[in-house]
């Protein structure tokens, strides 16, 4: 079933100054959950900013909801909701009275008291934002982005530095406004919340989409798995490997740590048990792991650490 | 479906799409009536805003300080007050609240909402006429309780204060777009002073060597508490020359902001 798409980005070029932070990058997200992965550095804010009409494209075009977000930006802003990865809000406002003030500005909000309760923000009380907790300040900023009643929500790293119970409610809405037929656009560190939420996770680096497919089709990225066992250190992976099918590779990675990948069944399992009582090895710390998520992400990313 | 799902009390859709911005009255209303709260809720800003001239009008007109000339010390003190007051909210007030405004991310978070960018540009201009509204009704009856007697044209007086927060906004609204909030901050305070000092609020610019009391008469302080006093206290008709001179700054204040008003 392919919907219309919610965002349709072509060959978008963005620098700033004599740095190029997107570079031709083409996204396409469709209705549902769809998480933009990337290091830090990699153009995902900027490319979610220039989505949501904050920057204007160097070159290429930028579609949301069929809509330039520059030149329709007014009839655009009605329709999305956007959380900002910090801030946009008055030090000096309490919680509910920002949160009413967004409500206003919209024809149809939703039950703000409701919206209160359900994230937990009625404890705020009368403190004012600049003395909100971090993870009071972030969902304050999710109910702002949901509360006007948006076709599509933009959420920079919504749950950026919350603990596992902000965590959960922020996903519990995640999955709750899906349901009701709204589109979500995340941006994310966070292998498992894109597992978790995302119907669709596009993996940005370096200012281009590298990699985009469901969580399932990403990790299994060739049904590649891993095979891992520790032994007498200095075997002969060479004869390993010719006991093994053509398309896996095995490796010594530290003395004694085995590490064979590829297509990991029963029968390669079989094989290298077999290969190693011919050869007196016993196979300790035998594990099958499932690749995930993150391992795709350091695998298309690399694994030095940015900048 | 997942576990959360199937949890919900509710079978409704709460969260179904229902999009579109309200009307452009309330949207700029509802914006006004905030900005106005939030500049009242500061301290800092009352401080700026109320206190000072209050304290100003009320020790200067009771205390022979400053030798204001012949007459009334109230008379010449209410419109130089009166014209300190506009600076406070339109300039300084307005400087340093947009100016953290812009530094938290609050003008960009708006600038993706329902309300459009001159809407916003409205509602701070709303918000500052109705603080001067405030602060003239206080200054005014605290002013006639010190025994003011003021005079003129009440039409002159409304424009020179018209175009005085024009010009004071559009200076306030430059700084507040292009400086950081701390600077912002630190210089809007200073300029706050030194205007009060030299702007002919309480000390007569005739007080000052000619040449130097020629350069202060230009600034937009000194033509508004001139042309203020000239009504009030003199009763002179329209102060065309320190209309002229408020306009020019806000011609060239609000053309300045308009061109160089950096929203992040």
């Amino acid at each position: 079933m392919q919907s219309e798409p919610v965002v349709q980005v072509r060959s978008l070029v963005k620098r700033y100054g004599g740095k190029t932070a997107v570079d031709g990058l083409d996204l396409v997200a469709r209705a549902g959950v769809t998480a933009v992965l990337g290091p830090n550095g990699a153009g995902k804010t900027t490319t979610v900013e220039t989505c949501e009409g904050y920057r204007k494209p160097d070159s290429g075009t930028v579609h949301v909801l069929g809509l330039d977000p520059v030149r329709q930006a007014g009839d655009l802003r009605p329709r999305i909701g956007v959380m900002l990865q910090s801030g946009g809000v008055y030090s000096g406002a309490r919680a509910d009275e920002m949160l009413r003030h967004v409500a206003k500005l919209h024809a149809h909000p939703l039950d703000v008291d409701a919206l209160i309760e359900r994230l937990g923000l009625g404890s705020c009380g009368r403190t004012t934002y600049r003395r909100l907790s971090g993870g009071q300040q972030q969902r304050l900023a999710l109910a702002m982005a949901v509360v006007g009643r948006p076709e599509l929500v933009f959420l920079d790293e919504p749950t950026a530095g919350l603990d596992p119970q902000a965590r959960r409610a922020t996903w519990d809405l995640v999955r709750d406004l899906r349901a009701d037929g709204v589109s979500v656009i995340l941006t994310t560190h966070y292998m498992d919340e894109a597992e978790q939420l995302a119907d669709d996770v596009a993996i940005i680096d370096a200012g281009r989409v590298i990699a985009q497919g469901s969580p399932e089709e990403l990790c299994r990225g060739g049904a590649e798995n891993t095979l891992r066992f520790t032994g007498r250190p200095g075997l002969d992976v060479g004869s390993l490997l010719k006991a093994l099918p053509a398309d896996c590779t095995a490796a010594e990675l530290t003395p004694g740590a085995y590490r064979i990948v590829g297509k990991v069944d029963p029968q390669l399992l079989a094989t290298v048990t077999s290969w190693c009582a011919q050869h007196g090895v016993m196979p300790e710390k035998i594990s099958v792991e499932r690749h995930t998520l993150e391992d795709v992400f350091l695998e298309l990313t690399g694994k030095e650490l940015r900048v | 479906m997942s576990v959360s799902e199937s949890a919900r009390t509710s079978t409704a859709k709460t969260y179904a799409p229902k999009p579109g911005a309200a009307p452009l009255s309330r949207m700029i209303g509802a914006q006004a009536a905030l900005e106005t709260r939030m500049l009242l809720r500061n301290g800092e800003q009352l401080l700026l805003t109320v206190v000072i001239p209050t304290l100003l009008l009320t020790l200067f007109s009771t205390v022979d300080i400053v030798d204001t000339g012949s007459g009334e010390a109230v008379d010449f003190l209410a419109p130089g007050v009166l014209a300190l007051a506009v600076m406070s909210t339109a300039f300084t007030g307005q400087a340093i609240a947009t100016g953290f405004e812009r530094r938290y991310g609050v003008l960009k978070r708006l600038a993706s909402s329902p309300l459009p960018r001159w809407g916003l540009m409205a509602a701070k201009t709303l918000s500052v006429l109705v603080t001067e509204i405030l602060q003239v009704v206080l200054l005014t009856v605290i002013a006639f309780a010190l025994g003011w007697s003021p005079h003129g044209n009440p039409l002159a007086v409304l424009l020179l204060l018209v175009l005085g927060t024009a010009a004071f906004s559009g200076l306030g609204l430059l700084m507040a777009g292009t400086l950081k909030a701390e600077a912002t901050l630190a210089a809007a305070n200073l300029v706050f002073l030194l205007l009060l000092v030299g702007g002919g609020v309480i000390v007569p610019l005739d007080r000052f060597p000619e040449a130097a009391g020629t350069v202060l008469g230009l600034l937009p302080i000194s033509a508004l508490s001139d042309g203020l006093r000239s009504v009030l206290q003199h009763g002179a008709g329209m102060p065309w020359g320190d209309l002229g001179i408020l306009g020019a700054w806000a011609v060239l204040g609000l053309g300045a902001a308009a061109r160089f008003f950096r929203w992040e």
